[in-house]
């Protein structure tokens, strides 16, 4: 035992999202059957339980579940889906970057049918894709309004600003969790009989479980994306249906996939993911989702709308093979960072929601028996009824469906559509290769559009002025600039005071830290500083190689982690820790 | 020895300030768009007055703090998550309208009247605390009405630092025209205290302290009577103060021409 404050719990939950939301919404009620309710009590880290971010469309099943008579008018900014449309995007500008199967790809596209906005709508829409029934949501407002319901069960507390900053391992056991510390305060260690770890894929608590008590063979996270969205206020005349729903490949490259759901009241959730099998190493996501939003396609739509707020985080797309050991001695992992994301159906909400479920359903059991959480007991419990669901059974379709992406896009779009047709029985196999190892220079990758010694003298330029070099090699490379207009279309500087907005709690130590600063002093590529959401990591003003932090910018999408392009050690962690911390959006419209 | 205070801090809610409002008119008068998406802080001026009074409480043993808070219970809910982790206090919960369409009068009277049932509270020792003006609606009025409803006739606005004298007496700082204090000194309770910022930085979050409020912040929400406000003012018309966004994009120009450019703007 330390000298740290400390206080003991029955069970404690580390994040709040929606595993979380499936797990105290299912355990909460059947907390009241035992003559002392076990306490419950969650951390998160953002300063709100509703600042998620993200739009998202989901099938929704397990969610229905937990809600039988949902009336999802009570849900601000829900609304069921109307009509699902799969768009094939082409080139507008002339910049994107199209391989020769890709430029085949066009022209067949062209013509095979008219073309009118740049954009065809697939006849089509697989049905592994289609999320028909389900609901258009804002993940904030679907936080915040569950968490409204639980709080007023009384049975478990929720504690938003609260970063943890590690699980507590004693003898193989996780017997808790320290809280980060604040304002020169040690942070208090919660113990407690069981930790449910729900912080997603780069938590602290998550990936200190996993390097101290190792990962199952064959796991790796080799594969991410960022999402970065825009929530827009629709101009007036703009009569699109709450629920129509668009998937979009193509464009702004077609590496970038896209999304635009429409909700209730003239709001809409337009947004890309840039993937960590795109090899350009200035990988903006803010300038791409611009170009994005330009598309005449969705432009007809959103041109006199308002940016309301934008938002980023990283989505871990390995699924399967990015599941860890998911029970140890007093601990249960639920959610996004416990593998369940579904890559082939591009869904993640309704799966973690659902483990979530599963354990609230194995825990009320362990209980009732009075059994202890012990390895054993949560493999009989959870881990069973996760394997014999349908989360796990379509899980194991979706676990290759993405490899073909290694070689390319329309490989990659023939290996998910194989995955999908045939029930993941046929797929292109294909390891993915981390950040580090894949990704080249920036005068490979530009190389055929950009003299080597003109991107010395940008680098050279973009260094003396302190700003990335996405922008100048994106508008030396042919794209457009982008036509500010002050409401919509606007600096990524602007953007930070925007409806979102950014805010650092006080108190608590910088949470990106670079480890090996000689690694910094020698990197030219930095995709740390091109990939960050907030622009809070920047080339360094005061001489030096070794970006700049600004803890009050950055939007905790964890990018800057799994782009970092030095490696540290065999087992592929980067020069770049990502600790606890606390602040970030202050959005509930994400 | 300094006889233990019962102070009554009253603060509403108003939407997190780094918000994008809208005013809209709605059925009932005007509202904020998405006013019930919009995540909620305790109002800054009430918060400061909470910080205040929790100080108070930590010097002086056996000093007891209440927060009565007139809002929509869901949000003050979630508002009480991060609130309640701060200081310690008991919960006074009251169910209504938040924001800046209401009437002062009627806001006044609701509270007036849930601190006349407070059990336990000596009125002899009480400290009225809130806001000196609230950041919804900035009219400074509510706390004074609250004062006279309970005949509280002692009342300090726009004050920023109260000590306690060898006797018991309060010594006022009251913010007064051209930047100064004026200081007042108060033979004792009860008075009214409308808050401007005060002194003390945010608090900390303590797991402990807010495991501890829970106790009688969830009943006290669970048990929140609905407040029906009297309507005793109607609004011709809602506007947000008057803000510009011009971005433009400049290269290469000097911090030192920036500066002046925005100085000489200021000064247009």
């Amino acid at each position: 035992m330390t000298d740290r404050p400390w206080m003991e719990v029955d069970i404690v939950c580390a994040g709040f999202g929606p595993a979380m939301g499936g797990f105290l919404t299912t355990l909460a009620p059947c907390l009241q059957e035992f003559a002392i309710p076990p306490q419950v009590l969650c951390y998160e880290r953002a300063d709100g339980v509703g600042f998620g971010v993200s739009g998202v469309v989901t099938r929704a099943r397990g969610i229905r579940s937990s809600f039988p008579n949902l009336d999802v008018s009570q849900i601000p900014m829900a609304t069921t889906v109307a009509t699902e449309n799969v768009l094939y995007l082409l080139d507008p500008t002339g910049a994107s970057r199209r391989g020769a199967s890709v430029k085949a790809l066009d022209f067949a596209v062209r013509h095979a049918s008219p073309v009118g906005l740049h954009a065809v709508e697939l006849p089509w829409t697989p049905e592994f894709l289609l999320k028909t029934g389900g609901l258009v949501m804002s993940i904030g407002q679907f936080n915040q309004w569950v968490s409204e319901q639980l709080m007023m069960t009384g049975t478990v507390q929720i504690w938003p600003g609260m970063p943890i900053a590690e699980p507590l391992i004693e003898n193989e056991s996780v017997v808790g969790v320290r809280l980060a510390d604040q304002g020169g305060m040690p942070g208090m260690d919660i113990r407690a009989k069981l930790t449910v770890v729900g912080d997603g894929p780069f938590g602290p608590v998550g990936r200190r479980i996993d390097e101290v008590l190792g990962t199952p063979l064959g796991f790796e996270r080799n594969e991410w994306a960022v999402g970065s969205k825009m929530l827009i206020g629709l101009p007036e005349g703009v009569d699109l249906a709450p629920g129509t729903v668009f998937h979009t490949m193509g464009y702004p490259e077609p590496e970038i996939f896209g999304f635009f759901y429409v909700h209730p009241d003239r709001l809409a959730s337009a947004g890309i993911f840039v993937p960590s099998w795109f090899d350009n190493p200035v990988r903006t996501s803010y300038r791409y989702l611009q170009h994005f939003i330009q598309h005449p396609y969705f432009e007809r739509y959103v041109k006199g709308g308002r940016l309301r707020s934008w938002g980023a985080k990283s989505l871990m797309e390995s699924g399967k093979r990015g599941e860890p050991f998911l029970v140890g001695h007093g601990y249960a992992r639920i959610g996004e960072g416990s593998g369940s994301t579904n890559v082939l159906t591009g869904s993640g909400v309704d799966e973690a929601w659902t483990t979530g479920i599963q354990l609230a359903e194995a825990v009320t059991e362990l209980l009732r028996e009075k059994a202890p959480f012990t390895r054993n007991n949560l493999e009989r419990t959870y881990v069973a009824r996760r394997r014999a669901s349908w989360v796990e059974e379509e899980g194991r379709i979706a676990e290759h469906a993405r490899d073909g992406f290694q070689h390319g896009f329309v490989t990659g779009m023939l290996g998910m559509g194989l995955a999908g047709v045939t029930k993941g029985n046929i797929v292109v196999h294909q390891n993915a290769k981390p950040t580090f190892c894949r990704l080249g220079t920036v005068e490979e990758y530009f190389a055929d559009r950009i003299p080597r010694a003109e991107i010395d003298a940008i680098r050279e330029q973009a260094n003396a002025d302190g700003v990335p070099l996405h922008d100048r090699l994106m508008d030396r490379a042919g794209w457009p600039p982008i036509p500010f207009d002050g409401q919509l279309l606007v600096s990524h500087q602007d953007a930070l005071l925007i409806g979102g907005k950014v805010q650092a709690t006080l108190g608590f130590e910088d949470h990106v830290e670079f480890l090996r600063r000689e690694l910094c002093e020698a990197c030219l590529t930095q995709v740390c500083v091109e990939i960050c959401s907030g622009e809070a990591i920047a080339p360094n003003k005061d001489g030096g190689n070794v970006p700049d932090f600004d803890r009050e910018k950055c939007i905790h999408c964890g990018a800057c982690l799994w782009n970092c392009v030095e490696p540290v050690d065999a087992a592929g962690h980067t020069n770049i820790a990502f600790h606890a911390g606390a602040g970030g959006l202050h959005s509930a419209e994400n | 020895m300094t006889n233990p205070y019962h102070v009554v801090v009253c603060g509403g809610i108003v939407p997190d300030p780094l918000q994008t409002l809208e005013p809209v008119t709605g059925p009932n008068g005007p509202a904020l768009k998405n006013e019930m998406m919009l995540p909620a802080i305790l109002d800054p001026w009430a918060a400061h007055a909470l910080y205040e009074a929790a100080n108070l409480a930590r010097k002086i043993p056996g000093t007891r703090v209440w927060l009565v808070s007139l809002a929509p219970k869901a949000k003050l809910q979630q508002v009480m998550m991060t609130i309640a982790q701060r200081v310690p206090l008991e919960l006074v919960a009251l169910d209504g309208p938040g924001g800046g369409f209401t009437d002062s009068t009627a806001v006044a009277a609701a509270l007036a009247q849930a601190i006349e049932g407070i059990a336990g509270l000596d009125r002899s020792r009480l400290l009225l605390f809130g806001g000196w003006e609230s950041a919804s609606r900035g009219a400074g009025s509510t706390m004074q009405m609250v004062g006279e409803r309970l005949g509280v006739i002692e009342q300090f606005q726009g004050v920023d630092e109260l000590t306690i004298g060898d006797d018991g007496s309060l010594h006022i700082l009251e913010r007064v025209e051209g930047g100064r204090h004026q200081i007042s000194i108060c033979d004792g309770p009860p008075a009214v205290l409308g808050w401007a910022t005060g002194n003390l930085g945010e608090p900390s979050n303590n797991p402990q302290v807010g495991m501890q409020n829970m106790r009688t912040i969830m009943p006290s929400l669970q048990k929140a009577k609905p407040v029906q406000l009297a309507s005793g003012v109607t609004f011709a018309s809602v506007t947000l103060p008057k803000q510009q966004r011009d971005t433009r994009i400049v290269k290469d120009m000097p911090i030192e021409e920036i500066a002046q450019e925005l100085a000489a703007w200021v000064r247009s």
